[in-house]
């Protein structure tokens, strides 16, 4: 949108994009121009609303716009394809558009789309770049700059994933009973990507890129009001909320990272640590717990300790302990021993991380060397520890992150 | 005009950053970050990247079935890019200024480094 534009008339259109396009896709099903011409509209309201005042019914508006545009897409369509001859029975895009009634807006629309732009077809970036044009209104340049790439690379991105939406041949319907758990397994996967994208991006010198994390609290919120009722995206919107809750005290004035027990936890938002630690309360009042509830109820219980010496570590032990149970991911491993580490000592920690020193899959990952050398640095064993600080240090592809496990292994040394 | 400056480092050589007392180390971030500042707020900063440790760097050739055939783990005497600055300057003699600037990085004790910052113009390609 246009830097002009005020907050809320920004916010109103970037709400009704998705309503707007869904729309407008059950009349003419193709993705690429239907999102197009709803591009077409926002940027036509960015401007005139501004300077003519937001009209009555801002959605009808924009509505009308994007219809009209597709018109004369549809238009120029067949005019080429007459001039090239093809019968135009064939022709997918002919559909007369009813251009005096209101279109009905369908709130189901929304997630049929989020259905289609995550669809586990699509590679992550497609899917991610085009959940945020598609359903989060954001324009090309917008999404370029939160990803630090030049926005013809981002403009072609979105391209390509649309054409692959077309040629996966995916429906824009609500995908089948069946089939729906995992699809809206793919969504809240997409969602905490964009989340994580913009919390801890893993490269580049700045430690948070804050308008991808807004946003996908943005999408998951509105996630939960089509889908009442289920427990993992509660817990999805929960996790975001409670890990963001700490973002002004994650990172210090010149970028440099602080670690969860050095935070001011003052710093804390109060307001984000409630309203995610109550949803997580709900959620689990609901029976049947996902990961992104387990992982949210860990993230309350830090949270929700005033003081680090507070945390409930048996509890969060006994979580990452349930949540191993549900899949093999070497850091779910890594974290329960860091919580037995709290609980029995560094020593036990130790020993619950040595299997994975052999798991091909942390290969080259500078996490597990990170653990280790805290751990080594609590049984006093420092010059492995100032090692492996200096190891993990050199894998990292995170600057703020290399800073302080560089500083973490010479404060050791010279501590000698 | 557009120039690249390169910053080039041996594997065991003298910007050794891990082997530094605690205050050098953070002594030279914070001479980074601020070179960084300054080259924005001038205007003339185009792009500028840090990369990862040699240690993770691979040397890749195709073999002759076209795939991809690596070679890791250098000798310490080979010479890395630690990291490079684009700027756009209207002279040679401005970009030249910019590398005496970097080159002055603090090492051990503050001392500066009088790092080597290999300067190049970048060719100019036309527009699609």
């Amino acid at each position: 949108m246009s830097g002009k534009l005020d907050t809320s008339t920004e916010h109103l259109l970037r709400e009704l994009a998705p309503q707007v396009l869904g729309a407008v896709m059950r009349r003419y099903r193709n993705l690429s121009s239907c999102e197009d011409a709803v591009q077409e509209a926002l940027i036509a309201g960015s401007t005139q609303w501004p300077e003519e005042g937001v009209p009555h019914n801002p959605r009808g508006w924009l509505l009308q716009v994007a219809l009209r545009r597709m018109t004369d897409i549809v238009r120029s369509e067949i005019a080429r394809r007459n001039r090239e001859a093809v019968a135009m029975e064939d022709s997918s895009l002919v559909v007369a558009p009813t251009m005096y009634s209101e279109p009905e807006i369908d709130p189901d629309d929304t997630l049929v789309l989020l259905f289609m732009c995550c669809h586990p077809s699509l590679s992550a970036p497609a899917a991610i770049a085009l959940t945020l044009r598609a359903v989060g209104g954001l324009t090309t340049s917008e999404i370029a700059k939160a990803f630090l790439v030049p926005e013809a690379t981002m403009a072609q991105r979105i391209s390509r994933a649309k054409q692959s939406v077309k040629t996966s041949d995916v429906a824009f319907q609500m995908p089948e009973a069946s089939e729906r758990a995992e699809r809206l397994g793919s969504v809240l996967h997409v969602l905490y990507l964009i989340f994580n994208e913009g919390y801890a991006t893993s490269s580049g010198a700045e430690l948070q890129r804050t308008d991808l994390s807004s946003e996908a609290i943005r999408l998951t919120r509105l996630l939960v009001k089509l889908v009442p009722g289920d427990g993992e995206t509660i817990g999805l919107l929960a996790l975001m909320l409670l890990t963001d809750a700490r973002r002004a005290a994650r990172s210090g004035p010149n970028g440099e990272l602080i670690p969860l027990d050095e935070q001011d936890r003052g710093l804390w938002d109060r307001e984000m640590i409630a309203e995610g630690a109550a949803l997580v309360a709900a959620a689990f009042s609901r029976g049947a717990v996902g990961e992104y509830q387990l992982l949210a109820a860990i993230a309350a219980l830090h949270d929700e300790a005033p003081r680090v010496e507070d945390t409930d570590w048996p509890q969060i032990q006994a979580l990452y302990g349930v949540l191993m149970r549900m899949s093999d991911n070497p850091m779910t491993v890594m974290n329960h021993a860091i919580a037995a580490a709290m609980v029995d000592g560094p020593t036990k920690g130790l020993e619950l991380l040595a299997p994975l020193e052999q798991d091909e899959r942390l290969r080259g990952n500078h996490r597990l060397d990170a653990v280790r050398a805290h751990l080594l640095e609590r049984t006093g064993e420092r010059d492995a520890a100032v090692k492996l600080y200096q190891s993990a240090a050199s894998k990292t592809s995170s600057i703020p992150e290399k800073n302080y496990l560089m500083l973490k292994a010479a404060r050791l040394r010279d501590g000698k | 005009m557009k120039y690249m400056l390169m910053m080039n480092t041996q594997a065991g050589g003298e910007y050794q950053l891990m082997s530094w007392p605690k205050q050098d180390i953070e002594a030279h971030i914070a001479f980074m970050m601020d070179f960084h500042k300054k080259l924005t707020a001038s205007g003339e900063l185009v792009d500028a990247q840090g990369l990862t440790s040699p240690s993770q760097a691979r040397l890749v050739r195709a073999g002759k079935d076209g795939k991809p055939v690596t070679d890791g783990v250098f000798p310490e005497s080979k010479e890395f890019l630690a990291g490079y600055w684009i700027i756009d300057v209207p002279s040679a003699a401005r970009a030249y200024e910019i590398a005496a600037q970097a080159s002055l990085a603090p090492g051990v004790g503050g001392v500066p480094l009088y790092l080597p910052i290999e300067v190049r113009e970048i060719g100019v390609a036309p527009k699609k």
